[in-house]
């Protein structure tokens, strides 16, 4: 196929030439000798179509492992993989299945497709200026073998239709140009200008995620209602920076969480859904500015000082106070983390100060759940049946021993460690566990102290990012977008227009149209071209009707009968 | 943004009883399609009759070619301000070398009368069930007063009506594709079966973090792509098998059994191959668009506009294959199968970020879910 296509374009000579920068592809080549031979050829085969095609197929098989396996972005869904799956874990850490996405063998491929691309679209780019700065092909010799055709006789004079003809080509807004008595137009060059544009922008998405990644600083906070945060590195739960951008960059800036609101529908079929989530705030810039009144929604962050802060979940703290054997007490606000959408929460409380009855300290430990609307089945236990605080209960395990605070490790604040403790149990030696409303307390047994379940106060995480590149990657993105409608919804075609004095004096017309693709608009376009022709090139009316009989283009096409066809009714559609 | 809105359940209730009619209809015009292909195929008496109907269809085509010529016939005015009528001049057109010069089988109805008539009655039911299946789209959306595409259940739905819709704006452009409604028909049986059975969800509100107008905008385009890519899909595994078939014609093998009686009737493997194309073409800018509306959204939702969700992952997997499948279409030795192969891995792409990470994958999409 490809051979006959090029062997036809061959026959078109310079006028089929360069109606697209696309490049010639150069299959079957055999390296010269030498280094520089090598290298030549290895840089032509990279910049190929074929190979920049296989390492587009290898991108998108690249990323498919990433989206299955879970990524160092999410730690403890890692860690939870890890722990499932001892055996493949190692293997996979080995080959970078954690962090796919910037792993050394995916950022050869796009690397190395990127270079394909450059060397693809360097040269075509300058190919095309060269085209726009030069004049449209001459019409070939024989307009015949043209994928669209058409001639008729006419008493016009040869100049008159030519400059008719290359009227109405500018009219069409062709570019056109005269040699003689034959015109030669183009149109379309946008599609080859949309094609270098979306390349380009490309780059430019690639150049704005190297910024994004470089300078990329997120941080999470978790504030409970009443109490505020200030954007430093001590005040952060967790904070990742960028190569550019690190704890000292961080602007000064706070802000305090007034209050948490949330709205669920109460009754139908979508009881418990969450309508709202807002978090009130009062916020302020610099380090002793004046505060300002706001509020963080989903969808819908904060902007402060280049800093944006996205509200991520919210979930209850429930209020204790604690009291060991010798009388000591702690207040405290512990957050609790929600497991499900009815905000079923799960934490522990660590009294690592506590002291025995024998004064010596003996540290307390409490494990549990705490569910805004209490309810208890026999399949799920104590839960939680309704996301707003109606019916609150804690549900909590005791322990006492030692925390592992002491071992240097960091510990999770949510998990407790129980290998160096002991759980409570009562004189019958059954567990101690003991669910709470609001105001109750807990008594350990043994006179080891007790817990007070004071209330309930709302929290609200945040991520505070600090980003750059996402202006030139919407930029990239639009300019992708207008580049990709270019070059997929233009057609570039030229369209040859030629008058000639046959030997009995009358004018034959003869005009032909090519165009990039296959598409059969071209037949069409030069069907108006002809029509808007006729006032000034009138069919010579002699009962003679060109293309039907004698002309040469006629004993062409039946020759060629195989490959002929009328323009079909699609065509005329188009 | 208006959150508390109830949902009205008689609204949600009128829904699901329009999608089940449409369901119903849908199957009626399925029937009808397979009527179609059943008496377009050649029966005994045909196969005799076929040099025969050979003729006919010559005639035909001279009358044709008869009816076009007098079409392109143009009235000018002269100066003299007599009327003449001047031919518009014929223009020729030379097929390209990937054109066997095979022309576009007659279509499922293969020329017999009855056939035409049982896929004129598909046509009807197809556009009813249409009617009835948007309608319980419409009813859906407004029984929960936002766009009806929250989850899969509504996105199935939609998805297929907004299929459908374009079947049947491209026949009421006069473009020769009813050769589609038969496979058309049966996905969205499928489609609606799926939806209806095992991801039905009853009419909710959504959660906080789809409340914004970019749900309008991202997930529509998602749904639009993937309705034209699902007929360009269907062109392309037509145009597989219709090239097989030349091949075989071409090479001087017999294709009289059945399965060539089918395959004789399709378009030309190029047509095939050319409506695909244009299928894919049109929509892969809008399929760019979803995804970079989709980076907008998440940028202001999560704070930013790409990672790597898996959702993103293979969103972007379906792009690259898509883009490898149009650079394919535009290089030597790619072209034809190779090509096509590329265009339904990037439609399983598309299929696997819709079904198979919505179902298996846990996500920041995940609320999409069943």
């Amino acid at each position: 196929m490809s051979i006959t296509e090029k062997s036809e374009r061959e026959d078109l000579g310079a006028a089929g030439a360069q109606l697209s920068t696309a490049p010639a592809d150069t299959l079957a080549e055999t390296p010269a000798l030498g280094v520089l031979g090598w290298l030549r050829w290895m840089w032509r085969q990279l910049t190929s179509m074929r190979v920049a095609l296989i390492l587009l197929f290898l991108l998108s098989l690249a990323a498919i492992p990433g989206s299955l396996v879970p990524q160092h972005s999410d730690q403890l869904k890692v860690d939870a993989f890890k722990a499932k799956h001892p055996t493949v874990s190692p293997f996979y850490e080995k080959i970078g299945l954690f962090h796919v996405y910037s792993s050394p063998w995916f950022a050869a491929i796009y690397i190395l497709l990127f270079i394909s691309l450059a060397g693809c679209i360097v040269p075509r780019t300058w190919q095309f200026v060269g085209q726009l700065r030069s004049r449209p092909p001459h019409a070939p010799r024989n307009l015949t073998r043209l994928p669209a055709y058409s001639t008729w006789r006419t008493d016009a004079s040869p100049e008159d239709v030519t400059e008719a003809a290359r009227k109405a080509l500018r009219g069409r807004r062709f570019r056109t140009s005269v040699t003689g008595t034959s015109v030669a137009g183009e149109k379309g060059y946008l599609r080859e200008f949309g094609n270098l544009l979306f390349h380009v922008s490309l780059f430019g998405l690639l150049i704005a995620f190297a910024l994004t990644s470089l300078e990329k600083a997120e941080g999470g906070k978790l504030v409970v209602e009443g109490d505020g945060f200030v954007n430093n590195l001590t005040q952060y739960d967790d904070f990742s920076g960028g190569t550019l951008y690190g704890a000292d960059d961080l602007q000064p800036f706070g802000f305090d969480l007034d209050s948490f609101d949330q709205k669920y529908a109460t009754s139908g079929p979508e009881k418990g859904t969450a309508l709202e989530f807002k978090a009130n705030i009062h916020y302020y810039s610099g380090t002793d500015g004046k505060p300002v009144k706001g509020e963080i929604s989903v969808n819908h962050p904060l902007s402060i000082g280049g800093e944006k802060v996205y509200l991520i979940s919210h979930g209850y703290a429930p209020v204790v106070t604690v009291r060991d054997a010798k009388g000591n007490v702690l207040k405290s606000i512990v957050p609790f983390l929600p497991q499900d959408t009815a905000l079923t929460s799960v934490g522990v409380i660590k009294v690592p100060d506590a002291l025995g009855k024998d004064g010596k300290p003996d540290q307390l430990g409490f494990r549990g759940i705490f569910t805004p609307t209490f309810a208890l089945d026999s399949v799920r236990g104590p839960h939680s049946s309704f996301p707003t605080l109606q019916y609150p209960a804690l549900v909590l395990n005791a322990f006492h021993g030692d925390l592992g605070l002491d071992s240097g490790a960091q510990q999770n604040v949510y998990q407790l460690d129980t290998a160096h403790m002991k759980q409570f149990t009562d004189s019958k030696g059954q567990l101690v566990s003991k669910a709470m409303k609001p105001g109750d307390t807990m008594t350990l047994p043994n006179g080891a102290g007790s817990l007070t379940f004071d209330g309930v106060k709302t929290w609200a995480s945040f991520t505070i990012s600090h980003q750059s590149g996402n202006e030139a990657a919407l930029v990239s993105g639009v300019g992708a977008i207008l580049g990709l409608a270019g070059s997929l919804f233009i057609q570039r075609r030229r369209i040859w227009v030629r008058a000639v004095r046959a030997e009995d004096g009358v004018t034959v017309v003869e005009m032909g149209g090519l165009g990039r693709s296959e598409s059969a608009r071209i037949a069409d376009e030069i069907g108006d071209v002809a029509l808007q022709l006729l006032p000034d090139a009138p069919v010579r009316p002699e009962g003679e009707p060109p293309a039907e009989a004698g002309t040469p283009a006629d004993a062409e096409a039946t020759a060629d009968a195989e490959t002929t066809a009328v323009n079909d009714d699609e065509g005329a559609r188009a | 943004m208006n959150i508390a809105a109830a949902v009205n359940e008689s609204f949600a209730n009128n829904s699901n009883y329009l999608i089940r009619s449409a369901m119903f209809v849908y199957a009626l015009a399925f029937l009808a399609h397979l009527a179609e292909w059943v008496f377009g195929g050649r029966s005994k008496v045909a196969v005799q009759s076929a040099a025969l109907t050979a003729e006919a269809q010559a005639e035909q085509d001279a009358a044709e070619a008869a009816r076009r010529k007098a079409a392109q016939q143009v009235t000018v005015k002269t100066a003299g301000g007599s009327t003449v009528t001047l031919e518009r001049p014929t223009v020729v057109t030379r097929a390209s070398a990937s054109d066997r010069g095979i022309e576009d089988g007659p279509g499922a109805a293969g020329g017999s009368e009855k056939g035409d008539l049982y896929g004129r009655i598909a046509v009807s039911f197809t556009v009813l069930a249409w009617l009835l299946h948007a309608t319980g789209v419409a009813f859906r959306a407004a029984s929960v007063q936002r766009a009806p595409w929250g989850n899969m259940y509504e996105f199935s739905t939609t998805f297929g009506a907004v299929a459908v819709g374009s079947y049947l704006l491209l026949l009421a452009l006069k473009k020769d594709v009813r050769w589609i409604g038969l496979f058309l028909t049966t996905s969205v049986l499928l489609d609606l079966g799926l939806a209806t059975s095992v991801l039905y969800t009853n009419s909710e509100q959504l959660v906080p973090a789809l409340h914004s107008y970019w749900l309008w905008i991202h997930v529509s385009c998602a749904i639009i792509s993937g309705a034209i890519f699902y007929l360009a899909a269907v062109g392309t595994l037509l145009f597989l098998f219709r090239d097989h078939y030349e091949v075989a014609v071409t090479a001087g093998r017999a294709q009289d059994g059945r399965w060539g009686d089918i395959m004789r009737r399709l378009p030309s493997a190029a047509t095939l191959d050319k409506f695909a194309y244009r299928m894919n073409a049109l929509v892969f800018p809008l399929w760019t668009f979803t995804i970079i509306a989709g980076a907008i959204w998440a940028q202001a939702a999560w704070g930013r506009y790409w990672g790597w969700d898996p959702k993103e992952t293979w969103a972007f997997i379906t792009w690259v294959a898509y883009a490898c499948y149009l650079h394919a279409r535009a290089t030597a030795g790619w072209k034809g199968r190779k090509a096509a192969y590329l265009a339904l891995i990037a439609f399983a792409c598309f299929l696997f970020n819709y079904y198979g990470v919505n179902i298996f994958v846990s996500g920041k999409h995940s609320y999409a879910g069943v």
